[in-house]
C-alpha cells in the first residue's frame, strides 16, 4: 500500500516537473543566467550577483520594462545553476540558447566560468559583460572574442593600486619602506603578486617577507607571525574573502600594528565592516566606490529595500552597473545582438558607478583601493575616479 | 578463450547498432542536447571504466577525479608542443602510473582504507598541482584553446565508451576476469587457490584509472579554463560511484544504465527547480534507494525473471522476492 502511495506521489512528481511552462501571452524579453547557487563558489555570488540580477529585473518590471524597438517589453529571466563548474556552466548556456532561445546572457560568475563559456557566447553572439573576473592578458581574449567587456579592468590595475595608496602615504610620513605580502594560491592571487611585486620595487618599496597559503585555509596565524616578525610598515594580502577575515582577525589576535593593512576580496563587504566594527577603521582593501554619490547611494538603499541584504562597496555596483549597461545598450539598438555589442563597444552609460564607457572592451575608470573610514568604505584610489579620498595611517588596533 | 556465445552475440550486435545510432547526434543538433549528449557520454565512460575495477572486486574507489584531473592536465601542459593523440597517450599512461602507485600501497589493504586513501589522493594531487602552480609557473589557470566542436568531444567520448566497453567484455572473457570474480566473492580463497590478488588488483586498477584519465584529456578542450579546483572536482568521483551504483555493478552495463536515468533526472531538476534543486535531489535519491535498491539491472533482471518464471521456466532470481515482499 504504502509502495504504491509512493509510487503515485512519484509519478506525479515527474509528470509536474516536466510539465512545461505556460507560455503568457504578453511579448517579454527574454534574460537568461547561469551563475552558482551550489558548490564552492555560491557565497560569494549570493553576496553580490544573485541580488543585483534580482534587483536590475525588479526595478525594470516595475517602471513596465525595457524599450525595445519601440516597445515596452518586461524582462523574463530564466535561471540556472552552474553548480561552481564549467561544465555545467557550458551546458547552461547551451541550454539558454538553443532550448530557451534566450534573447540576452547575462555573463557568468568568476574569471575562471567566464573564460571557460566565453566561446560558446562568442559563438551565439551575445554580449558578454565581465563584472566578476579578470586577468592580465586580457588583449588576447579580446581578440578572440570581440564581444567580451572587462568592468573590472585588468589584473595588474587592481593589483597595483596598493602600491599607489603606499606611495601617496609614504609621501606624507605615514608609512615606511618595509612590506610585508601574502596571497593565496589560487588564479586570483597569483595573477595579482606577479603584477605586484615588480610594481613594489619599481616605487621603491622593501618586500620584507613574502608567502602563500592554499585556497581554504582555515589557521592563517602563521602567516601573520610571520609578517610580524619581519617587523614590515605595511602588510599587504591579496585574499578571497574568507582568508580576508581570518588575518585580520588573526592580526588582531597577535596584536600586528602596522601603519597601512591591506586585504583582498572581502574587505570591501558591508559584513567586514559590521564584523570589525571599530576594529576595520583605516583598513584598506580591494575595491572602492565613492559613497556619497547619489547614484549609488540611492541604489544602495533599493538594494537593501527589494533583496533585503545590503550590497557591498565594490563588486555588487558593478555588477549591477554591467547590466544597466546591457539594458541601456539594447534601448539603443534593439534585439539585434550585433547591433548592441556595437553600441556597448562605442557607447558611455549612466550607471551607478558613475559614465561607464569601453576602450578597447576594457574599462579604464576603476577603483582599485578603498579604507575603512568611520563604519563607511571609501574609495582611496582608482583610475580616473572621482570623489576618491586622501588615505591616513592606519590607527593601532585599540 | 572460448568461443561467442549467442547472448553475447546478440547484445554486440544491439551495441553495435546503439552506438552508430548514438554517432548520428552531432549531426542532428549542435545545441543543448548536444551539450548533453557529451555529458551523459562523458559519465558513461567515466562509470563504466570505474565499474571495470569496481564491479568485481567490490573495492569502490573515490579516485576517478584523481585521474580525470591528471588527464586533463596532460593535455593543458603539453598543448602547444605535442599533437592530441600523444597527449591522450600520456594522459592514459600518467594515469596508469598513478593507479600502479596507488595500487601498489593499498591494495594490500581490506576495502575501507583504500576508500579512505582514494578520496584522499585526489585532495593531495590537487594541493601538489595548486602548489607547484604557484611555485613554478605563478599562475593558477592554464588554457586550452582548440579547433574542436562539440561534436568532436562527443565524438571520442563515445569512441571512448566503446573502447572502455570492449576491453572490460575481454577481460570478463579472459583469465585475469576469472581471478578477479573470485577475489571479489572472497580474497582468501582466491589466495588459497594460488591467484596473485595483488597483482591482479593493481593491472585492472591500472587500466580503470587509464580510461578515466583519457577521458579528462578529452573534456580539456571544452573546459578552456583549467585550474585545479575544477580539474580535481571530488564532485565527479562521486557522481561516478552513484551512477555506477545506481545502475548496477554486476554486469558491464549496468552502470550504462544507472547514467541515462541519474543524467537525465538531475538535468530535469536543475532546470525545473533551480532554486530548490539540492532539495529535489535529496528526495531523488531517497526515490531511487527505496524503489531500486538493486539498481536498474537489478530491477530489470527480476522482471525477466518474473516473466520466465510465468511462462514456465527459470528458477528463482536473487533479491527478487525480498523487494515485493517489502510492499
Amino acid at each position: 500500500m504504502l509502495r504504491r502511495t509512493f509510487n503515485a506521489l512519484l509519478i506525479s512528481a515527474v509528470v509536474f516537473g516536466t510539465a512545461g511552462g505556460i507560455a503568457s501571452a504578453e511579448e517579454t524579453l527574454k534574460i537568461g543566467v547561469s551563475a552558482p547557487k551550489t558548490g564552492v563558489q555560491s557565497g560569494g555570488a549570493a553576496a553580490v550577483y544573485w541580488p543585483n540580477v534580482q534587483l536590475w529585473v525588479h526595478d525594470l518590471n516595475q517602471k513596465g520594462g525595457i524599450k525595445v524597438d519601440g516597445k515596452q517589453l518586461k524582462i523574463d529571466l530564466v535561471e540556472y545553476d552552474d553548480k561552481s563548474s564549467p561544465e555545467e556552466a557550458v551546458k547552461n548556456i547551451q541550454r539558454l540558447a538553443t532550448v530557451d532561445k534566450v534573447d540576452f546572457i547575462i555573463s557568468p560568475y568568476t574569471t575562471g566560468i567566464n573564460l571557460a563559456t566565453a566561446p560558446l557566447i562568442a559563438r551565439y553572439g551575445y554580449p558578454q559583460l565581465v563584472a566578476t573576473g579578470n586577468a592580465n592578458d586580457l588583449r588576447a581574449f579580446i581578440k578572440q572574442w570581440p564581444n567580451s567587456f572587462w568592468l573590472l579592468g585588468k589584473a595588474s590595475d587592481l593589483s597595483t593600486g596598493i602600491v599607489g595608496t603606499l606611495k601617496t602615504l609614504r609621501d606624507k610620513g605615514q608609512v615606511g619602506n618595509k612590506v610585508a605580502l601574502a596571497y593565496v594560491a589560487e588564479a586570483l592571487g597569483l595573477e595579482m603578486i606577479d603584477s605586484a611585486k615588480p610594481a613594489f620595487k619599481e616605487a621603491g618599496f622593501d618586500i620584507v617577507y613574502e608567502t602563500s597559503y592554499p585556497i581554504g585555509t582555515q589557521d592563517l596565524s602563521p602567516v601573520i607571525s610571520g609578517a610580524k616578525a619581519a617587523k614590515p610598515d605595511a602588510f599587504v594580502a591579496y585574499s578571497y574573502p574568507p582568508d580576508s577575515f581570518a588575518l585580520t582577525e588573526q592580526a588582531q589576535i597577535q596584536a600586528f600594528d602596522v601603519n597601512a593593512f591591506y586585504v583582498g576580496v572581502g574587505g570591501a563587504l558591508t559584513g567586514y565592516g559590521q564584523r570589525f566594527g571599530k576594529q576595520a577603521e583605516g583598513i584598506l582593501s580591494m575595491g572602492g566606490i565613492n559613497p556619497d554619490d547619489q547614484a549609488y547611494k540611492s541604489y544602495r538603499e533599493s538594494h537593501k529595500k527589494v533583496t533585503g541584504q545590503d550590497t557591498d562597496y565594490w563588486a555588487g555596483a558593478v555588477v549591477y552597473a554591467s547590466l544597466e549597461v546591457l539594458a541601456q545598450a539594447i534601448e539603443k539598438a534593439g534585439k539585434e545582438r550585433a547591433a548592441v555589442v556595437k553600441a556597448i563597444k562605442s557607447g558611455t552609460f549612466d550607471t551607478v558607478i558613475g559614465k561607464v564607457s569601453f576602450e578597447d572592451n576594457v574599462v579604464k575608470k576603476l577603483w582599485t583601493v578603498g579604507q575603512w573610514r568611520g563604519g563607511v568604505f571609501q574609495g582611496v584610489n582608482g583610475l580616473s575616479v572621482e570623489g576618491a579620498k586622501e588615505p591616513v595611517k592606519k590607527p593601532a588596533w585599540n | 578463450m572460448t568461443g561467442i556465445h549467442r547472448d553475447e552475440m546478440l547484445g554486440l550486435i544491439c551495441g553495435g547498432v546503439a552506438l552508430a545510432l548514438l554517432s548520428l547526434l552531432p549531426l542532428l543538433t549542435e545545441g543543448f542536447y548536444l551539450s548533453f549528449g557529451v555529458n551523459l557520454v562523458l559519465y558513461a565512460a567515466l562509470s563504466t571504466a570505474w565499474s571495470l575495477f569496481s564491479g568485481p572486486t567490490r573495492f569502490v574507489s573515490l579516485a576517478s577525479a584523481a585521474f580525470f584531473g591528471i588527464g586533463t592536465y596532460s593535455v593543458a601542459l603539453w598543448l602547444d608542443a605535442l599533437p592530441f593523440v600523444v597527449l591522450i597517450a600520456i594522459a592514459a599512461l600518467a594515469s596508469a602510473a598513478l593507479a600502479a602507485l596507488i595500487g601498489a600501497a593499498t591494495l594490500r589493504l581490506s576495502g575501507v582504507y583504500f576508500v579512505i586513501f582514494t578520496l584522499g589522493l585526489t585532495e593531495l594531487i590537487r594541493q601538489i598541482v595548486s602548489w607547484s602552480q604557484s611555485r613554478f609557473a605563478h599562475k593558477m589557470g592554464l588554457y586550452v584553446f582548440t579547433d574542436f566542436t562539440e561534436g568532436d568531444l562527443y565524438w571520442m567520448l563515445l569512441a571512448l565508451t566503446a573502447a572502455t566497453f570492449s576491453v572490460g567484455w575481454l577481460i570478463n572473457r579472459s583469465r585475469l576476469g576469472f581471478a578477479l570474480r573470485i577475489i571479489g566473492d572472497d580474497e582468501t580463497v582466491a589466495r588459497h587457490v594460488g591467484i596473485a590478488t595483488a597483482r591482479a588488483k593493481i593491472v585492472l586498477f591500472m587500466i580503470s584509472g587509464a580510461f578515466a584519465g583519457i577521458a579528462g584529456a578529452i573534456m580539456a578542450p571544452r573546459y578552456a579554463y583549467i585550474e585545479p579546483q575544477a580539474a580535481f572536482n571530488p564532485m565527479i568521483s562521486f557522481m561516478v560511484v552513484i551512477m555506477a551504483l545506481l545502475g548496477g555493478t554486476r554486469r558491464l552495463w549496468g552502470p550504462l544504465v544507472g547514467v541515462v536515468p541519474f543524467t537525465v533526472v538531475m538535468e530535469l531538476i536543475a532546470a525545473r527547480f533551480p532554486n530548490e534543486s539540492l532539495i529535489v535531489v535529496g528526495i531523488a535519491f531517497l526515490a531511487i534507494v527505496y524503489v531500486l535498491p538493486s539498481g536498474v539491472t537489478g530491477r530489470i533482471e527480476c522482471l525477466r525473471e518474473r516473466l520466465r518464471r510465468s511462462l514456465g521456466t527459470g528458477v528463482d532470481a536473487p533479491g527478487c522476492g525480498k523487494i515485493e515482499g517489502r510492499a
